[in-house]
């Protein structure tokens, strides 16, 4: 009993939140990890795009509560998820054909790509902030728990109750089946088969026909796409704030590192190890032990690794263990 | 004379701009806006050795700046002999525990050939080194924690006068600089970018919280000054009667000597926030100054030639039998260390440490937009672009507050957008810097001052 109350415990505090972080986490890597394999440069808009993205969704959650329309039990957000990625598909196409677009045909460094990068972070977090407002906002509607604690207690008969958020199960479903549909899309048709062998080899790719343009919108168009889901799941199950959208840059600049950047695969997996290890590392493992041993060995401190101040700290630790001894990353990335 | 026309117009402009707002908003904005212009100019000259002469990104001036402001702290404020009394030991054992582990692993690293059997000693020594840590400094961290901990809770610093602060303040940038190059300066461009990034919040976030440092978020207040107090120059005396020969005019104006005493006293409050104002300026003028003849000299030195042909072609100069790896960590090293005088100089200006301020937009980014504009590897451009991007940063409030009246002055004073427009004002800072990086990266890409190469 005490070992299922111990599991449960885990699954409670550890498990389920850390797949929920992991996964809006690898939605954010594995666009970023995208644009730095087929444009060559790394995205410093990526968090302000997620909050542009969603900050257009909760616009649009807005208007249809002043509706009245409703998913019942679901947040109204995923209704408007699809007409907050069309803005986003809309503003960033923009932003590639005024900005970018100049400095692909200069065959710009990609440092320099990465400066004018800095250049819209900047553009598009004035423009989320004169719209929306610094500050914290909350746009979930519906059922809040799919499971509560005291309801697991009553079924199981255990101590230790067992919550999950619907929003983590949304988290994990639109997760699961959005990555399946990229990499089927990445691997399978003739498109994504284009981008992979541009990402490979630019010259190789150009010589046997594929057409650069297109390769750089569809890129454009997966990743304001990724963006857009990935923030409004993360605002879902945290909340809005322009800022914290900011920071979540430099957790996902790790992931997509760790996983080996212009990888995609890698960076979904490296999402989940920078969640994990991060969750992993500053949990207090006292509660846990006191059921696991008996109780003459019952520890005094709270066995916490790190004090969760340092969470952030973790991944980025992470991330320069990585390029120390892999630089490519753990699933072989660019060679960079 | 013809050849730096450009020069001297672009600097009139900006001087001519602050004295304007001198003229218009007042003297003490106008002064505060010089001050961190000049302290904008030493950053960006750190970035500009890095960027301009090497080629490096180094995206973690925000880390840099924070460990200048922590000398800053540890230099000026008294010690606090109870919790060196209740902690110092087990802390400076410590300290001798980690340099003990770096030695040892060194060692092991020079003797040994790699193999497993090393790297699990290695871990394994790195292992039960943190346990011991842990071990020996949980229970001082907490007693020092607890003594006084409204007003110290910290180990307190030197308590030598706060100048001394931006050399120790360089040291710090530096060692930490040194450490991150050896890790890190191998990393192709925009991975080193973001490397630094990161490692910089690391570091923010080892001085947010460990309090027994500086603090942390509880931030350390009323640090000492190196120029006179406002309260102290309104009693002296030979400050009133300057204070009164500058507005002798204005005063003798007034027969009444009552009413002539009280605009005498505000005149004198007035002009002491001033006073002191100029004293920071002629300060860090000084600084800018020294450090603008410094790295003048070693740009057209033998040296800069160097630096430039590495970062034009790194292995050309390889093959001419220069160490590239040798330069570019030494260049690391030196850039954070002038912008580690930089963050100590910012703390002195402001006389307190708030690490929660640290963020990377105003430390690392805007800083970044700042050599960008101003025209990497040209010192007086970097200080130019200091000027001038922290001035829009302070100006763009008024600017975007006239624009919106100016462009909607057709609708209504109560108009749900026009309200909406002015609420959200501060961000327009955010949009002016943005669009003016755009279109200097697109029209000018080498900055308004761009490097000029001298050829003997």
């Amino acid at each position: 009993m005490d070992f299922l109350n111990a599991i449960v415990l885990l699954l409670n505090y550890l498990f389920v939140p850390a797949l929920s972080y992991g996964s809006q986490l690898a939605l954010g890597a594995i666009f970023v990890s995208l644009i730095y394999g087929i444009l060559r440069f790394a995205y410093f808009t990526a968090g302000d795009l997620m909050s542009f993205g969603t900050m257009f969704t909760i616009l649009f959650t807005w208007y249809f509560q002043s509706l009245g329309i409703n998913l019942g039990f679901l947040p109204t957000a995923l209704l408007a998820i699809p007409f907050g990625i069309t803005v986003t598909i809309l503003y960033v196409l923009v932003k590639d054909k005024l900005v970018f677009s100049y400095y692909r045909s200069q065959k710009s460094p990609p440092v320099m790509l990465a400066m004018v990068s800095i250049g819209t972070m900047f553009v598009t977090q004035a423009i989320v902030r004169i719209i929306i407002g610094p500050f914290d906002r909350r746009f979930f509607d519906g059922e809040k728990f799919l499971l509560k604690a005291n309801e697991f207690k009553e079924m199981t008969g255990l101590n230790e109750g067992l919550t999950i958020k619907s929003t983590q199960v949304i988290t994990l479903v639109v997760t699961i089946i959005v990555v399946s549909i990229l990499f089927w899309f990445l691997n399978k048709t003739k498109t994504g088969k284009s981008m992979r062998a541009y990402s490979d080899n630019e010259d190789l790719a150009l010589l046997s026909g594929i057409d650069p343009k297109k390769v750089v919108m569809i890129t454009w168009v997966i990743a304001a796409i990724l963006a857009t889901i990935g923030g409004a799941l993360y605002g879902l199950d945290k909340s809005f704030k322009p800022f914290t959208y900011f920071n979540n840059m430099l957790p996902i600049f790790a992931a997509a590192i760790v996983g080996g950047i212009g990888n995609p695969f890698g960076a979904f997996l490296g999402g989940y190890v920078i969640a994990f290890s991060e969750i992993l590392l500053t949990y207090a493992y006292k509660k846990f032990f006191v059921y696991l041993l008996p109780e003459s060995l019952e520890p005094d401190g709270l066995l916490q690794l790190l004090s969760t101040d340092y969470k952030f700290a973790v991944s980025f630790s992470i991330l320069v263990i990585v390029l120390l001894f892999r630089p490519s990353g753990i699933f072989k990335g660019k060679v960079l | 004379m013809r050849k730096n026309l450009d020069i001297i117009s672009a600097y009139s402009i900006m001087l001519g701009l602050i004295i304007l707002v001198g003229f218009l908003q007042s003297w003490s904005m106008a002064l505060s806006i010089l001050c961190l212009c000049l302290i904008s100019a030493v950053m960006t000259m750190g970035a500009n050795i890095q960027w301009g002469y090497a080629g490096l990104i180094n995206f973690g001036i925000m880390g840099y700046t924070a460990l200048g402001g922590l000398a800053a702290v540890l230099v000026s404020v008294p010690p606090v002999r109870e919790a060196w009394q209740v902690g110092g030991f087990s802390m400076i054992l410590c300290a001798f525990l980690i340099a003990f582990m770096v030695f040892s692993i060194r060692f092991i690293i020079k003797k040994y050939s790699q193999s497993k059997k090393r790297s699990y000693g290695i871990v394994a020594i790195i292992i039960v080194g943190l346990i011991l840590l842990r071990l020996i400094s949980a229970p001082a961290i907490e007693s020092i924690e607890s003594v006084s901990p409204a007003t110290t809770g910290f180990l307190g610093g030197m308590g030598l006068p706060i100048l001394f602060s931006w050399i120790i303040g360089a040291f710090f940038a530096g060692s930490l600089a040194y450490i991150i190059g050896k890790i890190a300066l191998g990393l192709r461009a925009d991975y080193l970018a973001i490397a630094t990034l990161l490692i910089s919040e690391i570091v923010i976030s080892v001085i947010k919280h460990e309090d027994w440092l500086a603090r942390g978020v509880k931030n350390v207040i009323g640090l000492k000054r190196p120029v006179p107090y406002e309260v102290d120059l309104q009693t002296k005396e030979w400050f009133i009667n300057l204070v009164q020969k500058f507005n002798q005019g204005a005063l003798n104006l007034i027969t009444d000597t009552l009413e002539r005493q009280e605009l005498l006293k505000q005149l004198v409050i007035e002009s002491s926030t001033v006073f002191v104002k100029l004293c920071f300026a002629g300060l860090f003028t000084v600084v800018v100054i020294i450090l603008l003849i410094i790295t003048q000299k070693a740009l057209y030195s033998p040296w800069g030639r160097m630096m430039r042909a590495i970062r034009d072609n790194e292995e050309a100069a390889n093959a001419m039998g220069k160490n590239v790896v040798k330069q570019h960590l030494l260049i690391f090293v030196l850039g954070s260390a002038i912008v580690g005088i930089a963050g100590a100089m910012m703390v002195t200006y402001d006389g307190l440490f708030t690490p929660g301020s640290y963020r990377p937009m105003r430390y690392t980014f805007l800083i970044w937009v700042m050599v960008i504009v101003g025209g990497s590897g040209n010192n007086f451009g970097a200080i130019l672009g200091g000027f001038a991007v922290w001035f829009l940063w302070v100006e763009a409030a008024p600017i975007a507050l006239f624009l919106i009246n100016f462009f909607t002055s057709g609708l209504e004073e109560t108009n749900a957008f026009r309200v909406h427009l002015v609420n959200s004002i501060p961000y327009f800072r955010f949009l002016m810097m943005g669009v003016g990086l755009l279109l200097i990266m697109r029209y000018r890409p080498k900055g308004i001052l761009p490097e000029k190469i001298k050829h003997i």
